[in-house]
C-alpha cells in the first residue's frame, strides 16, 4: 500500500498496524473490504449485463417488453442471502469490539502496564504520567508520549484514560489503534501496545476549534532501558544551570508562569503545556513547528503568527527580555 | 376530500401578459403546490450555488500542504456552511419541492391538504436558511462548529459571537416548515387520493415520501428541541451542555444523532422513490417487486431510527451499545439491498431508453450501491474507530447524498421538468452535466477514501507535507474543478429551456402515472375531471386495454 513506501514517521497509515488493536481492525478491515467488493463486483456486473443487453433490445415502434411483477422466492432469496452475511459480520464484529477494548483493570499475565492520562486541551495534549509496571509516577508533561516497547514474554501495554480540558477531542494514532474521544465531563480509556520501536504520528481526530489542524500526536516508543532513562529525566525538576540564571529570573517575572509549569520553580501556570523538561521535545505546539533555538525564539515573539488563534498570545517582549526568556527555555533539557 | 367533481373554472387564456410585478406577487403569495414546489427547488439551486463555492474554496486550500488561501478560521466557517447548506437548504428543500409538486399530480388530488401549511412551510425554510447565512454580517462572523455543531464548542464560552445564535435558530425556523411540509404529505397522502387508489396502489414515490414524513416528524423535534436547550443555555444561562457547569457534551451528541442518522434516510429515501418511478418508465417494464418495495421502504424508516449512536463508536460507550448499534446499522443493509435489486431485476430484461432522466438514475444505481458498501465497513465498529472523522467518512457520505440524492433528484427533475414547464430539457445540456457530474464525483470523492486510509482527519484546514495525502488531495480537487461546470450547466439548463425547450405535450415519456394525463404545465386544479384508477399504473392501463395491471396485481 502506499504507506509503505513513506518513511516511517510520516506513515499514518491504518494498513500497516504496530500493535494488537490496530492489527486485528486490520484484519477484520480486509475482510469486509473483500466481501463487499464482491458485492459490488455482482452488483456493476448485473446492471452492465442489463444495460448491455437492455439497449440492444431497445428499437423503435417495438412493443413492450414483458412485464414481470415480481417473485416471492426471489425476493426471499435476496433477503435472506444478505442476511446470512450480516449474521456472520456481527459475529466477527462482536469478536474484535471486545478484542480491541480490553478491561484496563485486568492486563495480561507478565505484562509491565504504563499508565497514563492524556487531557486534550485546546490545541495540544497534556500527559500525566500515572504509574509503570505498578510503580507511581507521578509527573506531567506535554504533547511527546514516550511509550516502552513490549519484549517476547513481557508485553507492555499502555493504558490511556481519556480526560478533556475543554471541548471534545479524540486521540488517534492510526499505526497503533482506533481513535477515542476526549469528552469535557467524561473519562474514556484506550489500549496501545507495540513491539516496534520508532516514532508513531496521530493527531487529534474530532474537531475541536480553529487549530484542530495543529494538534497533533507523536508517540516514541523506545526499547525498555531507554524509555527508564527517559522516565528519570523527565521526573526529574528542571534544570538550573547557572548560564541560564539572569534568563530564569526574566521568565518568571514575566507572565508565563501563569500559564505554564517549569518543576522546580515558582512558575505553576496549568493553562499551558509544561515547560519543565521543553527541549527534549522535537516540535512545539503540539507538532506545529520543530522545536529548536530559532523556532522557540518566533514562537515566544509571536505565537499567532506560528499558530494563528491559538491560546497564548503575543506579549510584544522587548528584544532583550525576549533573548533572556528563550536563552533561558532553551536551558530545559 | 377534495375529490368534489364540481366543473373547475375555464383556464385564463393567455391573451395578455400580466406586469411583471403581478406575476410576482402571484408567486410570492401563491398555495399552490405545484408553484411551491418550482420555489423550493429555485431556492435550493440558489444555496447550492454558495455552498458548492464554499466547497471549492476549500478544496483549493487542500490543494497541497501549508497553503494559505484561507485563514484557518474561514476554512472551519465554510465547512460549518456547507454542511449545514447542502443538508438543510439544498438537500431537504430540492426533494420536499419535487415531492410537492408531484404527489399531489401522482394521487388525482386538487392540492395538498393544507395548502396554506403548504406556503409557510416553504417561506419558513427560506427564511430559515437566510437566518443562517444573516451570520455572514454579525460580530464574528458565521459559526465555525461544523454541522453537527458538538458540544461544548457552541457554547459561549467557545463561540462567543451571535454566529451560533444565527445558526441555531435559522435551523428551529427551517425546522418548522420541514415539519409542517411532513404532516401535509401524509395527510395528503392518506386523504387525498383519488377514487380506486387504494394505499396499495399509490405510485411508489408517493408512499416513500409518506415513509419520509414518518421519519421527519419523528426526528425534527429532537432536534428543534436540542437547538432551543442551546439556545437556553447560551441566551438565559442555562446548563445543558456547557460541560463547565456540568453539562453534558454527550447529551448533545445523542440528541443530534437521533435526528442526523434518520435525516441521512430523509435525504435518501425520496431519492429511492425517484429512482422507482424512473427506472421502470425507461426500462419500459413494471417495478419489479413493488410489495417488498414497500415493505423495505417502511423497514428502512423504522430500523433507521435505531441506528444513530453507530457515529458514536469512538466517544467511549460500552462494548455492548458498540455492537447494538453495529448489528442495528448493518440490519439496514438489507432492506437497502432489496431494493436495489429489485431495482436491477426492474431493468433486467428491460428495453432501455436512455434519456437524461434514465442516465441519471444509472448514475444512481451503479454509484450508491458503492456508498451503501462503505456504510457497511463503516458499521463495523472496531473499523469505524480508525476510519471516523476521516476523509473515509467524507468519502463515504458524499457518496451516498451525491451518487444517492443528487442524482436522483436530477433523475428526478429531468423527468418531471416538462411536466411543469410544458417545456423539454435541452438533452445535450443534460448529457454534459451528467457526464461531467459523474466523472467529477468520482475524481472527487473516490481519493478521499484513500487519504482517510492514510491517516488524514476531516476538518483540518490544512496538513504538512510528506504524509502521503498530497496526490489524494491534488485529484480530489481537480474532481471539485470538474463537476464545478456540471452545476452551472443544470442552472443554465433550467433557466434557458423556459424558452428554448422543445414544447412537452402531456406525455413525452410515455408514462403511466396520473401526473402525466393532465396537461403540461398542469392547470391550476390539476384534473378537470378527478381521475379514477384500478391499478399502479393507471395509464398503462389505459394504453393497454387488453392487458391492464389491475389483472395482475
Ligand atoms: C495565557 C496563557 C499563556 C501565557 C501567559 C503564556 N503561554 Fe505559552 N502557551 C500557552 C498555550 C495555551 C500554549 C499551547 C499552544 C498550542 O500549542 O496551541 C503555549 C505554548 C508554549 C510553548 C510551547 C510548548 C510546547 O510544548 O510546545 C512555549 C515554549 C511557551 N508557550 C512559552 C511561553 C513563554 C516563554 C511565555 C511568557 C513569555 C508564555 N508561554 C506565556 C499559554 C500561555
Ligand atoms: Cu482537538
Ligand atoms: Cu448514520
Amino acid at each position: 500500500m502506499a504507506g509503505v513506501l513513506l518513511a516511517d514517521a510520516q506513515n499514518l497509515s491504518i494498513l500497516d498496524p504496530a500493535g494488537p488493536p490496530a492489527e486485528s481492525i486490520r484484519g477484520l478491515f480486509v475482510l469486509v473490504s473483500a466481501i463487499t467488493f464482491g458485492i459490488f463486483l455482482l452488483v456493476e456486473g448485473v446492471l452492465i449485463y442489463s444495460l448491455v443487453t437492455g439497449r440492444r433490445r431497445a428499437g423503435p415502434g417495438d412493443p413492450e417488453p414483458p412485464q414481470v411483477y415480481g417473485s416471492k422466492p426471489i425476493e426471499i432469496a435476496w433477503t435472506a442471502g444478505p442476511a446470512l452475511v450480516v449474521f456472520v459480520l456481527v459475529l466477527l464484529v462482536g469478536r474484535v469490539i471486545w478484542e480491541v477494548q480490553p478491561d484496563p483493570d485486568r492486563p495480561p499475565a507478565g505484562a509491565e502496564p504504563l499508565r497514563v492520562t492524556v487531557v486534550g486541551h485546546q490545541w495540544w495534549w497534556e500527559y500525566r504520567y500515572e504509574s509503570y509496571n505498578g510503580r507511581e509516577l507521578g509527573f506531567v508533561t506535554a504533547n511527546e508520549l514516550h511509550i516502552p516497547t513490549g519484549s517476547p514474554g513481557t508485553p507492555r501495554p499502555v493504558y490511556l484514560t481519556l480526560q478533556s480540558a475543554d471541548v471534545c477531542h479524540s486521540f488517534w494514532v492510526p499505526r497503533l489503534g482506533g481513535k477515542t474521544d476526549l469528552l469535557p465531563g467524561r473519562t474514556n480509556q484506550m489500549w496501545v501496545q507495540t513491539d516496534e520501536p520508532g516514532l508513531y504520528q496521530g493527531q487529534c481526530a474530532e474537531y475541536c476549534g480553529t487549530q484542530h489542524a495543529h494538534m497533533l500526536i507523536r508517540v516514541v516508543a523506545e526499547p525498555p532501558a531507554a524509555f527508564e532513562k527517559w522516565l528519570a529525566a523527565e521526573a526529574a525538576p528542571a534544570a538550573d544551570d547557572p548560564a541560564g540564571r539572569a534568563g530564569r529570573a526574566e521568565f518568571l517575572s514575566l507572565s508565563c508562569v501563569n500559564c505554564h509549569t517549569v518543576r522546580g520553580t515558582p512558575a505553576r501556570g496549568t493553562f499551558g503545556p509544561d515547560l519543565t523538561h521543553l527541549m527534549a521535545r522535537q516540535t512545539l505546539a503540539s507538532g506545529t513547528t520543530p522545536n529548536g533555538p530559532a523556532d522557540l525564539r518566533r514562537w515566544v515573539n509571536n505565537p499567532q503568527q506560528v499558530k494563528p488563534g491559538c491560546l497564548m498570545p503575543a506579549f510584544a517582549l522587548t528584544e532583550p527580555n525576549l533573548n533572556l526568556a528563550v536563552d533561558y527555555l532553551e536551558t530545559l533539557r | 376530500m377534495a375529490t368534489a367533481e364540481a366543473e373547475p373554472a375555464a383556464a385564463p387564456a393567455a391573451a395578455t401578459r400580466p406586469p411583471w410585478t403581478a406575476t410576482l406577487h402571484g408567486w410570492v403569495v401563491t398555495v399552490d403546490h405545484k408553484k411551491l414546489g418550482i420555489l423550493y427547488v429555485l431556492m435550493a439551486v440558489g444555496f447550492i450555488l454558495v455552498a458548492g463555492a464554499a466547497a471549492l474554496m476549500m478544496r483549493l486550500q487542500l490543494w497541497a500542504p501549508n497553503l494559505a488561501l484561507l485563514p484557518p478560521t474561514t476554512f472551519n466557517q465554510f465547512f460549518t456552511l456547507h454542511g449545514t447548506t447542502m443538508v438543510f437548504f439544498v438537500g431537504m428543500p430540492l426533494l420536499i419541492g419535487i415531492a410537492n409538486f408531484a404527489v399531489p399530480l401522482m394521487i388525482g388530488a386538487r392540492d395538498m391538504a393544507f395548502p396554506r401549511l403548504n406556503a409557510f412551510g416553504f417561506w419558513a425554510t427560506l427564511f430559515g436558511g437566510l437566518l443562517v447565512y444573516f451570520s455572514m454580517v454579525v460580530p464574528g462572523g458565521p459559526p465555525a462548529v461544523g454541522w453537527f455543531a458538538y458540544a461544548p464548542l457552541t457554547e459561549n464560552s467557545f463561540a462567543r459571537g451571535p454566529g451560533v445564535d444565527c445558526w441555531a435558530l435559522g435551523l428551529i425556523v427551517s425546522g418548522f416548515g420541514t415539519t409542517t411540509a411532513a404532516i401535509n404529505f401524509a395527510v395528503t397522502t392518506l386523504s387525498l387520493r383519488c377514487p380506486g387508489m387504494t394505499l396499495r396502489k399509490v405510485p411508489f414515490f408517493v408512499w416513500v415520501m409518506f415513509w419520509t414524513s414518518v421519519q421527519i416528524l419523528v426526528v425534527m423535534p429532537p432536534l428543534t428541541a436540542a437547538l432551543v436547550m442551546l439556545e437556553f443555555d447560551r441566551q438565559l444561562g442555562a446548563h445543558f451542555f456547557d460541560t463547565q457547569a456540568g453539562g453534558s457534551a454527550y447529551l448533545w451528541q445523542h440528541l443530534f444523532w437521533f435526528f442526523g442518522h434518520p435525516e441521512v434516510y430523509i435525504l435518501v429515501l425520496p431519492a429511492f422513490g425517484m429512482i422507482s418511478e424512473v427506472v421502470p418508465v425507461f426500462s419500459r417494464k413494471v417495478l419489479f417487486g413493488y410489495e417488498f418495495m414497500a415493505a423495505a421502504t417502511a423497514a428502512i424508516a423504522f430500523i433507521s431510527l435505531g441506528v444513530w449512536a453507530h457515529h458514536m463508536f469512538a466517544v467511549g460507550m460500552s462494548r455492548a451499545l458498540d455492537l447494538f448499534f453495529a448489528a442495528a446499522s448493518m440490519l439496514v443493509s438489507i432492506p437497502t439491498g432489496i431494493k436495489l435489486f429489485n431495482w436491477l431485476a426492474t431493468v433486467y430484461g428491460g428495453k432501455l431508453v436512455l434519456k437524461s432522466p434514465m442516465l441519471f438514475a444509472l448514475g444512481f444505481l451503479s454509484m450508491f450501491v458503492i456508498g451503501g458498501l462503505t456504510g457497511i465497513i463503516l458499521a463495523c465498529a472496531p473499523v469505524d474507530l480508525q476510519v471516523t472523522d476521516t476523509y473515509f467518512v467524507v468519502g463515504h457520505f458524499h457518496w451516498v447524498l451525491i451518487g444517492g440524492t443528487v442524482f436522483g433528484i436530477f433523475s428526478a427533475i429531468h423527468y418531471w421538468y416538462p411536466k411543469a414547464t410544458g417545456r423539454m430539457l435541452s438533452e445535450r445540456l443534460a448529457k454534459w452535466q451528467f457526464w461531467l457530474l459523474f466523472l467529477g464525483f468520482i475524481l472527487t470523492f473516490a481519493p478521499m477514501h484513500v487519504a482517510g486510509i492514510l491517516g488524514m482527519p476531516r476538518r483540518i484546514y490544512t496538513y504538512g507535507p510528506g504524509r502521503g495525502w498530497e496526490l489524494w488531495n491534488q485529484l480530489a480537487t481537480l474532481g471539485a474543478l470538474l463537476q464545478a461546470p456540471s452545476y452551472l450547466l443544470f442552472a443554465y439548463n433550467i433557466v434557458a429551456s423556459l424558452w428554448k425547450g422543445k414544447p412537452a405535450g402531456d406525455d413525452p415519456w410515455d408514462a403511466w402515472t396520473l401526473e402525466w394525463a393532465t396537461p403540461s404545465p398542469p392547470p391550476a386544479y390539476n384534473f378537470a375531471v378527478v381521475p379514477t384508477v384500478r391499478s399502479r399504473r393507471p395509464l398503462w392501463d389505459l394504453k393497454h386495454p387488453d392487458d391492464p395491471d389491475w389483472k395482475y396485481e
